[in-house]
């Protein structure tokens, strides 16, 4: 008894207590977002109550988020600068990744490092010169300014990606097809293209969760209320002057998250491929 | 050479057909051959498929990539402000930085910042990884869960920290006060190094995950009969964690510890949104004082050279990651 006992404090002690902190710790805050959105302002500003429940559930912070502010606007401009950037970068990077995985040419290897060296080049480096190439092409102010630079950072990273998944996926299927009489194109797109797509969803999830999320660029190229994104029109539009309205605040946080919390749940594993395979190159 | 002769064979797969342009080699030579058997065999030539498929990023990194980066240095030595072409002027905005105690303190913050907060997210993200690496009910939900901090978008997760941080109504401040350790509100934003701590909490418990998860994955390629073998020879569980499974993750540990530090270094969003540089401009660091002096202050020049500050470091970092992965093939 005193055995079993022992070890199931121990356990306690190195696990159970750790893993509840943890889990406790990463998800407070987005506790913190599903009550503050339910809560009623008199609620919310008065110190005397308890912070952690309410008794008087209201939706009039999702309320004013959709009847006082641009919000589906700005959830609809989302989804297609996410969606169409996403696209973007996937074709590029397909191709691109598949090129530099199986063909043979002079320079192979030094484009994979200048790719690779693309790929950590972070947005504050080049938001400013960025800016003002936006502005050149005419493109500023509208959805195109960061459709066409949010690739800069997912190319790389898709690229990266599928040259790993390529280079998985056995020649010697390809020369079979070619000596069945397809060409090099054919054998490309119907037979290698094909077995890629557990990769290719893996690296289109994690390219529309970073353009969901992207910050800098939209903050700096996007700049009338109707064109923005959910994160900066959270910010930017719920903020005024010195005020915080709190609840719309996190109401807006709380639907920003989860459209992006949904397709990660629905394809952990190829997220989690994605990211693990990122690092490993 | 090989670009020359891609161009019209591109333009030519766009426009097929079209009556506009391609150059006449391919004009003339439609007729014979016939126009998609041609193209057909051109493409069998590994080169010129190579050329064709990696015209596509090519074309956007140079546009959005390479441009901007020749232009960043240009506009660093230029005195270009909104509005106004600007003028060569040497290394006149790196000389102010130099003399600007902001600039210095931001120099100085990103490194605190960038160190303190990798470190710990090295070592809680091992633990957490140890955490999970072992067998219990529901483990596939936690580690799902567990992904969420890195999954949302950071500038709405910061937000909710901001609210937790608030100077009124701080939860943070009413546990302590009803638990009954502090008597007076905790200013948590209000003071330049207690914000900082802020920050690099909230840095930590986004990034956190990040280590976690990969971490994981390289623990998940640890032969488990090792660690039997360390056992029997009477290793306790503390050197073989040290002794066995560390030196067989320490590779992919130092490339996520790379990435990281890489994004630290040059976060941007999490400190505009949680402290806007202040307060006093106490918390800024390059990406956040360059917006400031760039966007709000329209000094573009300026802000360019302040942002450009980061690119040595950056390529320290680059250099050796590179360096690391060529020896570890």
């Amino acid at each position: 008894m005193a055995v079993q006992y022992g070890s199931r404090l121990k356990r306690a002690v190195t696990f159970h207590i750790p893993l509840t902190v943890m889990v406790v710790a990463t998800l407070f805050p987005f506790y913190w977002m599903v009550i503050t959105s339910v809560r009623p302002d008199v609620e919310l500003y008065n110190v005397k109550m308890n912070p952690f429940f309410t008794l008087h559930p209201t939706l009039t912070h999702f309320y004013y988020l959709f009847e006082l502010t641009m919000f589906p606007r700005w959830a609809w401009n989302t989804l297609f600068i996410a969606t169409v950037s996403t696209g973007i970068s996937l074709f590029c990077g397909l191709l691109a990744g598949y090129a530099l995985a199986r063909l043979q040419f002079r320079w192979a290897p030094s484009l994979g490092t200048v790719i690779f060296i693309t790929y950590l080049v972070p947005p504050t480096l080049l938001f400013i010169p960025l800016g003002d190439v936006v502005k050149t092409f005419g493109i500023g102010d509208t959805p195109w300014a960061v459709i066409l630079t949010y690739p800069t950072f997912l190319i790389p990273f898709c690229t990266w990606l599928l040259m790993g998944y390529f280079k998985t996926i056995p020649r010697e299927i390809e020369d079979c097809a070619r000596i069945d009489g397809a060409s090099r194109f054919q054998a490309m797109v119907r037979i290698t293209f094909p077995l890629a797509v557990p990769g290719i969803l893996s690296a289109g999830i994690f390219a529309f969760t970073l353009s969901w999320n992207e910050f800098l660029y939209a903050l700096v190229f996007l700049a009338s209320p109707q064109q923005k994104t959910i994160p900066i029109g959270v910010f930017t539009e719920l903020v005024r002057g010195d005020v915080f309205y709190w609840g719309p605040l996190m109401a807006g946080a709380l639907l920003g998250s989860i459209p992006v919390a949904l397709v990660y749940s629905m394809f952990v594993e190829h997220y989690v491929t994605a990211l693990t395979g990122a690092v490993k190159g | 050479m090989a670009d020359q002769r891609i161009e019209p064979i591109l333009a030519e797969s766009v426009a097929r057909g079209a009556t506009a342009i391609p150059a006449p080699v391919v004009v003339v030579a439609v007729p014979k051959l016939g126009r998609p058997r041609r193209f057909g065999q051109l493409l069998e030539r590994e080169h010129i498929l190579a050329a064709v498929l990696l015209a596509p990023t090519l074309v956007i990194l140079t546009l959005f990539i390479a441009y901007p980066f020749v232009l960043g240095i240009w506009l660093a030595v230029s005195d270009k402000v909104v509005g106004r072409p600007g003028n060569f002027v040497g290394l006149h905005n790196f000389w102010v930085n130099l003399n600007d105690s902001i600039f210095l303190r931001a120099f100085q913050n990103t490194f605190v910042y960038t160190f303190i907060a990798t470190i710990l997210k090295l070592v809680l993200g091992m633990g957490a990884a140890l955490l999970l690496n072992q067998h219990f009910r529901f483990k596939r939900i936690v580690r799902a869960s567990m992904l969420l901090p890195w999954i949302v978008p950071t500038v709405l997760s910061t937000l909710a920290w901001q609210w937790m941080f608030d100077a009124t109504f701080s939860v943070f401040n009413w546990m302590l006060m009803n638990v009954g350790i502090i008597s007076q509100r905790i200013l948590w934003l209000g003071d330049g190094t207690l914000a900082m701590g802020c920050l690099i909490t909230v840095n930590v418990w986004r990034g956190m995950p990040f280590f976690a998860i990969t971490l994981l994955a390289g623990l998940q390629t640890v032969n488990p009969d090792l660690h039997e073998a360390a056992e029997i020879d009477g290793a306790n569980a503390w050197q073989r964690f040290w002794r066995v499974t560390l030196p067989l993750i320490k590779p992919i540990m130092l490339v996520v510890v790379l990435f990281s530090m890489i994004a630290t270094f040059a976060d941007f969003q999490l400190i505009y949104v949680l402290t806007r540089g202040g307060p006093y401009s106490s918390t800024h660091v390059f990406g956040t004082y360059a917006y400031e002096i760039a966007m709000r202050a329209a000094k573009l020049g300026q802000g360019a050279s302040i942002s450009l500050t980061l690119f040595p470091f950056l390529l320290m970092v680059i250099v050796f990651q590179l360096w690391y992965i060529r020896r570890s093939d």
